[in-house]
């Protein structure tokens, strides 16, 4: 079940506000299980914003960033209707990807 | 008995030292926190789940009746737990669940019970992602459990037995935490369950997202932990304790909101 | 007297310039410097090191808003915002948050473009109470702000 993000996008004055929640564990290693088994690190390392194809923000992560992660960023230029994307890439080659319109 | 004596003591002196005056601390933790809730997530696995054929039948759970008749999940939650002609037992919302399971979907009652709550490292389990999305297609409605059966009403009167009963190792009840208001363990809030203000806002509120386990908790989960807490033998999901104990609060908590899934701690 | 000598160049360093390098040839502008994760930065298990690999040592600036709680209900997940005021601190393109007594201190690195404003929320873990750092980097140098953030451990109310 992951791979799914969230998004709002919303225009306010000049800058367009984006909100991103995604759904990953984001394991670090060093937890065991009830079984007492290490748990295995699992999690983003890549994560990207897009308005239309020009990146916006791009992040690198550890796994220190929160289960679940939730990412804010703002910037200058996009209009409601316009395409907002977020792509993530984790340590176990998995992906995630998630788009919404600016309102 | 000494010794039961001793902790005995040592706990209501813990307890009892511990009057709030630490409510607004967290504020603006809570208000950096916003309204972001990755319950979401869970709410949208559980429609699907409830979409999804399973099982020997090769069945959804659409022709799942919850009480307000097959299918209907609008508003379904906040009547439970609530008797059920069929089965000739009071249910809670994940025993009712557990019977579609086995019935419509034709599924082994042990595999569907065998993991109900997740543990350590999982995302979620089906039973927590159905009760989220059920209780999100209550959100708003008013909480009105049915006391109309006989059999209702004796779940009642037993939760509220157990609700008080002391016992285990530590000689502790649900009571010795839950029916004083304004009180906490360490800087948590305890809500007081006798009292409707109490129960109302702590019944609404869940299922929730525990933040610190980064995953959606169900009630019965939570009643579950407060007996492991307790020291009391493990609660099992659907049993006659859980499903009195959920009458006993959610009875208290009538006339209150549903705004599940709530973000916690 | 001490005489300065060349310092060889390590066979780690030779290989992150040699990607730098490579993924420069393979794009244009200045998108390519977004692309090279800071890996010894990650990797890096004191604070020292993990801000020595991110480059010189960063001087606070008042144009860095950086707010954490001051207190948190559990390590697992502080809401951590960082805004820096471009009047007052130009031409940041990297924003990096570190916890002081995590395992690993480097959390998260942002590369921002032009024309993104200099502001991240996010939600990080901190093992335990400790100084979080927010660092950004502008024309090549390094300014901070950091704060203190309280982490209890839960009790069992729900």
């Amino acid at each position: 079940m992951a791979g799914r993000i969230k998004i709002r996008a919303q225009k306010k004055g000049d800058i367009t506000e984006v909100k991103a929640l995604m759904r990953h564990p984001m394991e670090t290693g060093m937890r065991k299980d009830e079984a007492g088994e290490a748990i295995p690190a699992h999690f983003i390392t890549e994560v990207v914003v897009f308005h239309g194809d020009q990146t916006v923000m791009q992040g690198h992560w550890g796994a220190a960033v929160s289960a679940n992660p939730f990412l804010g960023v703002r910037f200058e230029g996009g209009e409601p209707g316009d395409t907002v994307r977020v792509t993530w890439e984790d340590n176990q080659g998995g992906t995630g990807e998630g788009q919404t319109t600016i309102r | 008995m000494k010794t039961v004596f001793f902790w005995s003591v040592c706990l209501a002196l813990s307890l009892g030292a511990a009057r709030v005056p630490a409510d607004g601390v967290f504020d603006q933790y809570r208000d950096l926190m916003g309204d972001d809730n990755p319950a979401v997530f869970v709410i949208d696995e559980g429609e699907e789940l409830w979409f999804t054929a399973q099982g020997p039948k090769s069945a959804t759970l659409e022709a799942c009746d919850l009480g307000l008749g097959s299918g209907v999940t609008a508003g379904a939650y906040v009547r439970f737990p609530r008797y059920f002609a069929d089965t000739n037992e009071v249910m809670d919302v994940e025993a009712r669940l557990v019977h579609c399971m086995t019935t419509i979907q034709g599924r082994d009652l042990e595999s569907v019970t065998a993991k109900p709550y997740s543990l350590r490292g999982d995302l979620g389990t089906e039973i927590e992602a159905l009760v989220t999305w059920l209780a999100a297609e209550s959100e708003g409605e008013t909480i009105a459990p049915e006391q109309t059966h006989a059999a209702e009403r004796e779940m009642y009167v037993l939760g509220e037995e157990i609700f008080f009963y002391r016992a285990g190792p530590h000689d502790f009840s649900c009571a010795t935490c839950h029916e004083q208001s304004e009180m906490r363990i360490r800087l948590q809030s305890l809500p007081d369950l006798t009292s409707h203000a109490g129960a109302a806002n702590a019944w609404g509120s869940w299922p929730a997202y525990r933040i610190s386990q980064g995953l959606v908790r169900t009630m019965g989960w939570r009643m579950r932990d407060c007996f492991r807490q307790q020291r009391w033998p493990e609660l099992q999901m659907g049993s006659t304790t859980s499903i009195a104990l959920q009458t006993y609060m959610a009875v208290n908590a009538a006339g209150g909101v549903m705004s599940a899934p709530g973000l916690k701690r | 007297m001490t005489t300065m000598k060349a310092k060889p160049i390590s066979r780690r360093r030779w290989l992150q310039w040699t990607l730098v390098l490579g993924a420069a040839a393979a794009l244009p502008g200045r998108v390519w410097a977004t692309l090279v994760r800071p890996d010894a930065a990650f990797g890096a298990t004191a604070l020292d090191q993990a801000l020595a690999a991110l480059g010189d040592a960063p001087s606070a600036h008042e144009g860095i808003e950086f707010v954490t709680p001051d207190i948190a209900e559990n390590g697992a997940v502080v809401p951590i915002r960082v805004a820096v005021d471009s009047a007052a601190l130009p031409n940041v393109t990297k924003v990096s948050i570190l916890v002081e007594m995590n395992p690993n201190p480097l959390a998260a690195s942002f590369n921002i473009p032009l024309g993104t404003e200099v502001y991240i929320e996010t939600r990080v873990k901190v093992a335990q109470t400790c100084t979080l750092y927010a660092v950004v980097e502008a024309d090549g140098q390094l300014f901070m702000q950091s704060r203190e953030t309280k982490v209890t451990l839960g009790g069992c109310g729900g």
